[in-house]
């Protein structure tokens, strides 16, 4: 794979990067009531994904370290569930 | 060049030929006896040998054992009297917050993982450290540092909010040093997390060729499945702290309830790391349990990948419980119903190991040496705070324990009797190891003996207490109690005079106990097949694993007693 | 890279708690929280959003210099990436200071103006989280600068020892995910 070649991938993700920020703020000047917060937070997580895929080269890991990371979202998913699940049948 | 050595046990490990990495230079040093290896003070603060570590471990868990111990001494004999006579109600306070502090941090959670799982780690994988040495030493020294704050807090005064520093006590109405407190627990919290990050990579990375999982020690699985709450869990408690101490300094706070801060926030984050923390504490006694009754038994454990899953799965399933600390806190009856039920399925695992390990002693030619007293001890004692555990689990129960003497013996059969009963079991188990002693099994066996039942006489009135009422962290009350409080100090007596033996017995055996081979129990393992005490570089030449691990011979049926 | 994964699956659980605390009060307030949101500097937060996420990609540049060897690209992409992220901080400082003149930042001037009292928490919240967050990104610029340094004066040889650069790129990628999470909860709720 040339220097080159990689390096527009990159980039290229960068942009997406950037045009999702722009949605997630150009989505918080219209009120969607819950649909807010499920925008705001999935455009989070598409952001975040990216980043673990190529910028953190993910995408060339062992099975090993993607399960740790997939792991980890799964705990901190898991926290925040329970959590919720008591406050909003208080 | 083949060298094929059959150590003095049941197992005979192949080494293979040109695997040694060492040159010829190095192998003679390397016979060295790791505790030889260097004499300055350098050589052991300064050393990355996981088995010095190990060792500067030991020393200081059993420091804070003694003090926590002190802590517990005091109120066992203020509880003596239903008035608070001995100490004042801040002094009682102050001391069962310390004594819980120390013996949760500084004593239990490090106990056999960094003592125990630090020396043997490497050895039982076929390693000749752990994936970090470095790291490692920095974690004991982050331990200290943790330490020495909490020592500083006993000096000024100490904290009274009790171990769990619920809010909005311990952030804005305490007295005492809640910061200091919460600044070493946090330090101490990241040695936990450094150690478990230690223990996944060596096990993923360092097993010795042919060391598949299915030939891993029970011991490791137990390590590794706390490896993985100690990375997750620990950061929980973490910022819970932080958000305490930028509460209590900074009036920076989130759990105001002037404000409308929520004190279940904290239960919440608290308790989703400690109760998690309650399984570091109890999953390598459970590893070290099944490698004493292997040995005890002289057999295989029965239903190994049984045994090995169970581990995983009490660390996984155990993260999902801890809203059942919550039953009467005020969280939603619904989510509380589901923690009930999370909290009766975690049992289920906890309750494949017994019957498994009942099953490997089932016509096992069973020694009683007093390694194996402390296993048959802990097995009766996790039994019993196991099912009263599950009594609690139930939430209509819990409404009308919790807060009380129940809860306390509950706690103290899984964790004393539990925990502290497999370090003892472990202690006596690898000492020959360890120290190339053998120590009096005389001693051993009646040090066990009254481990046992100074224990029982301690917290099993406890469970009548809560039963009848007694709520715990009190030290004031009613006199119709007092028959059952004296019987619980009486206990207590005779087990702090109990766990003090060990230490007369242990240390003579430095200096003239028998010297031990490599193998004194017959047992298998790759940590018997080298000298005791090891070589500082754990193994000549990496040995190549073919056998089953518990590779004991069978006897004919006939022979069964 | 396995330990590294599992230090930053603990960073992870360690803002976790911060976010448990976010939900928490979006649940339990929701239109206090949203108010007290309303009053955040967005565009301050989206610039620095945009720096973050440029700064992530030098390093993922930095990273695949590294790895060819290319000793001075890589050394100026890391300097480029933590020269972003002073920049970041930066702009943090300019709006912790107008919110202190807007009386909203807690602990900060003696003067405060919150709308409710939840406003305070959420504020008090929110500077927590940021604060924390900028704690990590000090030590990551840090750690990117020193990075560069090493390699430009070659005593970190590349190819060879660029798995070094990848591990500590990871860092701060993850240092870049928390604050692609701490944006939308603290500054767009809705």
């Amino acid at each position: 794979m040339s220097m080159k070649a990689d390096a527009a991938r990159l980039i290229a993700v960068w942009a997406a990067l950037m045009g999702l920020l722009a949605l997630t703020v150009a989505g918080s000047f219209f009120s969607l009531g819950a649909g807010n917060a499920v925008l705001g937070i999935g455009i989070a997580v598409a952001k975040a994904a990216l980043i673990l895929w190529f910028f953190m080269h993910l995408r060339r890991e062992t099975p090993l370290v993607r399960i740790a990371a997939v792991g980890t979202v799964v705990w901190i998913s898991t926290m925040l569930i329970l959590i919720s699940a008591d406050l909003l049948t208080r | 060049m083949t060298v094929s050595r059959s150590a003095p046990d049941d197992r005979s490990i192949e080494m293979g030929a040109g695997i040694s990495e060492k040159t010829v230079a190095e192998t003679a040093e390397e016979r060295i006896s790791y505790l030889r290896a260097g004499h300055t003070l350098r050589s052991w603060f300064f050393t990355t040998d996981h088995k010095r570590i190990a060792l500067l471990y030991l020393v200081s868990v059993t420091f804070f054992f003694f003090i926590g111990g002190a802590a517990a001494a005091l109120m066992r004999a203020d509880l003596l009297t239903p008035e608070g006579d001995l100490l004042s109600n801040e002094g009682y306070n102050r001391a069962f917050t310390l004594h819980g502090v120390i013996m949760v941090w500084f004593f239990l959670i490090p106990s056999i993982p960094n003592v125990f799982g630090n020396f043997l780690l490497p050895l039982m994988i076929g390693a000749r450290d752990l994936a970090f040495p470095r790291l490692n030493l920095i974690s004991w020294y982050v331990y200290m540092v943790g330490g020495l704050f909490t020592v500083f807090i006993l000096i000024t005064g100490g904290v009274d909010t009790g171990w769990t520093f619920y809010t909005p006590l311990s952030s804005m109405f305490a007295n005492g040093n809640v910061v200091l407190a919460a600044t070493a627990i946090f330090v101490v919290g990241f040695s936990s997390i450094m150690t478990g990050l230690n223990f996944i990579v060596t096990v993923h990375t360092l097993r010795a060729p042919g060391m598949t999982w299915g030939r891993l020690p029970l011991f490791v699985w137990s390590h590794y499945a706390t490896s993985i709450i100690l990375v997750l869990a620990t950061p929980v408690l973490t910022i819970s702290l932080v958000l305490i101490a930028a509460e209590r300094l900074f009036g920076i706070g989130i759990f105001d309830p002037a404000l409308g801060g929520d004190p279940l926030l904290y239960q919440h984050l608290f308790w989703f790391y400690s109760h998690p923390a309650v399984y570091i504490m109890v999953l390598p006694a459970l590893g070290v349990t099944s490698e004493l009754v292997a040995a005890a038994a002289r057999k295989p454990v029965f239903g190994y990948w049984f045994v090995a899953a169970s581990s995983i799965a009490i660390a996984l399933v155990g993260f999902l419980v801890w809203g059942h600390h919550m039953f009467v806190s005020g969280q939603s009856m619904y989510a509380s119903a589901v923690f009930s039920f999370l909290s009766l399925v975690v049992a289920v695992p906890s309750g494949i190991k017994v019957y498994n390990w009942t099953a490997t002693l089932y016509k096992g030619h069973i020694s009683l040496d007093p390694p194996f007293l402390f296993a048959m001890g802990f097995i009766g004692l996790f039994v019993v705070g196991g099912l009263t555990g599950l009594i609690l689990a139930m939430l209509a129960v819990d409404v009308h324990v919790h807060d009380t003497y129940f809860v306390v013996a509950h706690f103290h059969y899984i964790m004393v009797g539990g925990t502290v009963s497999a370090f003892f079991g472990a202690l006596h188990y690898w000492w020959p190891k360890i120290t190339g002693r053998r120590y009096s099994i005389v001693w051993g066996s009646l040090s066990a003996v009254f481990i046992f039942l100074g224990f029982n006489l301690t917290f099993f009135p406890q469970f009548l207490l809560g039963y009848l009422g007694m709520p715990r962290r009190y030290h004031v009350y009613d006199p119709g109690f007092q028959v059952l409080h004296v019987l619980s100090s009486a206990g207590a007596t005779i087990l702090g005079v109990a766990y003090l033996l060990p230490f007369a017995y242990l240390f003579y055996s430095l200096r003239n106990g028998e010297p031990a081979g490599p193998n004194p129990w017959g047992a298998t393992g790759l940590e018997w097949t080298v000298a005791s005490p090891p070589p500082k570089h754990n193994f000549e030449t990496i040995p190549v694993v073919t056998r089953p691990p518990y590779d004991y011979e069978i006897e004919q049926e006939s022979d069964a007693g | 890279m396995l330990g590294m994964y599992l230090f930053l699956a603990s960073e992870v659980l360690l803002f976790g708690g911060l976010f448990a605390g976010a939900l928490t009060y979006r649940i339990l307030y929701p239109e206090a929280v949203v108010a007290a949101s309303a009053r955040l500097h967005v565009w301050i937060g989206a610039a620095n959003t945009a720096l973050l996420l440029t700064s992530s990609l030098l390093v993922a540049l930095a990273v695949q210099a590294a790895d060819r060897g290319l000793r001075r690209p890589a050394a100026a992409l890391l300097s480029g990436a933590a020269g972003l992220g002073f920049g970041f901080l930066v702009l943090k400082a300019v709006e912790y200071t107008k919110e202190i003149h807007q009386g909203l930042l807690p602990g900060f001037g003696g003067r405060f103006d919150f709308s409710s009292p939840v406003e305070q928490l959420f504020m008090n919240l929110y500077l927590v989280g940021t604060g924390l967050h900028a704690a990590h990104m000090t030590v990551g610029i840090a750690i990117l600068a020193g990075l560069a340094w090493r390699i430009g004066r070659r005593s970190l040889p590349l190819p060879e020892r660029a798995v070094t650069v990848a591990v500590c790129g990871l860092y701060w990628h993850l240092v870049d995910i928390v604050w692609v999470f701490l944006y939308p909860v603290l500054y767009l709720a809705r």
